[in-house]
């Protein structure tokens, strides 16, 4: 089943001003991870924002689940996940997961069970009664995750989600998103700037360009799941990773088609 | 995972060195200071006195009494047999429940107003100039007019003295609660956004709650305001028995004798700290949030 659907998706800032996306179609299947990767500035993040209908596209249809993006988000069909958490100080991690349980009406007790379950699944079993200051970055990453799956969304949007953590953090925290991904069975579409990351922990890489933000590629990643600390290492695993930078390049080079300041970058 | 919650509980189980010496130095720090405002009034004192420097006004026992005499006057028998200081706190009684009134009716006001202005930029342009304004005429202008107001309503009189004291009050909440309420993280109220939540929902779960540092500081500013209002707005308003009655008597005789109004503004000043203890001590219960974040 398709989950989202985005026909000739376009996107200008202000009055005839900058042009961030443009014609983009692109159809994401159940249970898949899709990563969107490209250079900053390739609308990367605002596309993540339209699937969400946390902005609007200037033209194009966006249908989640069958339907429009702004029914899907009425209907709480997805959790986002941000570059930073994004916890309410005031509550503690129990009461911060509990938060879109709370607006989607659940009674206490239902809440107080789901909170458990979510703790254990993001291992931070024995902090539900801090506050979020009292944790470490990765530590509030994974309570922000924990909140995006507490209401078992069908689709998860993360825009960057470990980009703001230390390499060894954000290698933990992939291996456990694939986890929670298995486990949960639900749809994840992934925004990241890291070429590794992007191959790591998808099922396939869209590439973009930037000026105007486009699709320059799809990138299909074979490798087996589910996937280790071992995966890093494979040589289909580097193959993939050439790809993905070769695409990258590629989409840069064709930019405006101005030849001269990219043309030292695309023989690296 | 479990050593982090036994370390934190540990900590808050055991008040005592730590704590003890904490507050034993915040002690000693309060002692000194005093005793510093102590010498300092009496230092200037004796040395203006005794080179006979004038500038910028002569001192003498009117002028600047002796803080010995001023507190020793506290525990002098008045006209009426009982003892200054009681007489004083029986009026900052009067003062204290118009205050309270007024502070709490102000800060109600100056909430509400702020929320609704945060919600319409229509609305802020166009009201938010005349709750400046408002600020701007003289408190001692206005107080009359509320009291021949509400004196017409047949309002009792202490009503009205909150009423001015409101008045006071509810400007910095409003300014406050305004900038506050906009102060949200961005990212929170698309956070919010993805849960469907409504303008009131956000209202409730993120805005107000993310004002409140803000809040409260406004908070502690108008609870000494609130003070303020009320003496000044016992004197138009022919309330005698309170703090602003006092002062003004006291004033009559200051020439005679002015270690009573001294010891009046000592017991005003503690009226306008306890007030503001107290706000203090509602922060430390409410806000509960990194500590960075409480202004």
């Amino acid at each position: 089943m398709t989950v989202v659907s985005l026909r000739g998706i376009s996107k200008t800032f202000g009055d005839g001003g900058t042009t961030a996306l443009q014609e983009i179609e692109l159809e994401i299947e159940t249970a898949e991870f899709v990563s969107l990767i490209g250079p900053s500035g390739c609308g990367k993040s605002t596309l993540l924002r339209i699937m969400g209908d946390l902005t609007e596209p200037s033209a194009g249809n966006v249908i989640v689940n069958a339907k429009p993006a702004r029914q899907a988000r009425i209907d709480r069909d997805y959790g986002i996940v941000f570059q930073d958490a994004v916890l309410f100080d005031w509550r503690t991690v129990a009461k911060n997961i509990a938060l879109p349980l709370e607006l989607s009406g659940w009674d206490r007790r239902r809440r107080s069970e789901r909170i458990k379950e979510m703790v254990r699944l993001v291992e931070l079993s024995g902090f539900e009664d801090h506050h979020p200051w009292q944790l470490s970055g990765g530590m509030q990453q994974r309570v922000a995750i924990a909140r995006a799956l507490a209401f078992d969304p069908s689709l998860l949007l993360m825009d960057e989600p470990f980009g703001a953590l230390d390499e060894m953090t954000r290698e933990r925290l992939n291996l456990e998103l694939l986890e929670i991904w298995r486990r949960s069975g639900s749809t994840i579409v992934f925004v990241t700037h890291s070429i590794a990351e992007a191959v790591f922990l998808s099922t396939r890489v869209v590439v973009m360009s930037p000026r105007p933000g486009r699709i320059s590629d799809l990138i299909e990643v074979d490798l087996p799941q589910p996937r280790t600390a071992l995966t890093r290492e494979q040589p289909r695993f580097f193959e993939l990773v050439t790809q993905v930078r070769e695409a990258l390049h590629l989409g840069s080079e064709l930019e405006g088609g101005a030849p001269a300041p990219r043309g030292s970058e695309a023989s690296v | 995972m479990a050593t982090g919650a036994v370390a934190v509980s540990r900590s808050s189980a055991r008040p005592s060195a730590a704590h003890v010496g904490r507050a034993a130095a915040k002690l000693g720090i309060f002692v000194l200071v005093l005793a510093a405002l102590w010498g300092f009034w009496e230092g200037y004192r004796w040395l203006w006195m005794h080179e006979g420097w004038t500038w910028p006004f002569a001192v003498d026992d009117t002028t600047m009494p002796h803080i010995h005499d001023v507190l020793h006057a506290l525990f002098k028998r008045g006209a009426t047999g009982s003892l200054l200081i009681s007489d004083l706190l029986r009026a900052a009684l009067v003062t204290a429940k118009e205050a309270a009134v007024g502070f709490v009716l102000g800060a109600a006001i100056g909430f509400v107003l702020g929320v609704v202005l945060a919600h319409s930029r229509l609305l802020q342009r166009g009201f938010l100039p005349y709750v400046i304004a408002s600020q701007t005429v003289p408190i001692l202008a206005v107080a009359p007019i509320v009291v021949v107001y509400l004196g017409s309503l047949n309002v009792a009189a202490w009503f009205s003295v909150a009423v001015i004291s409101a008045y006071l009050t509810f400007f910095p909440v409003t300014i406050n609660t305004l900038r506050g309420v906009n102060s949200a993280d961005r990212r929170a109220v698309e956070l919010m956004r993805s849960y469907a939540a409504g303008r009131w929902r956000i209202l409730w779960k993120l805005r107000v709650p993310a004002s409140l540092p803000y809040i409260f500081a406004a908070l502690k500013v108008s609870a000494t305001a609130s003070v303020v209002g009320a003496i000044i707005g016992e004197l138009p308003s022919s309330i005698q028995d309170g703090l602003g009655g006092e002062i003004l008597s006291f004033n009559q005789y200051y020439s005679l004798d002015p270690t009573q109004l001294w010891a009046t503004n000592i017991v005003a000043a503690l009226l306008g700290i306890a007030f503001f203890l107290v706000v203090v001590s509602a922060e430390r219960i409410v806000v509960r949030r990194a500590a960075e974040n409480v202004a």
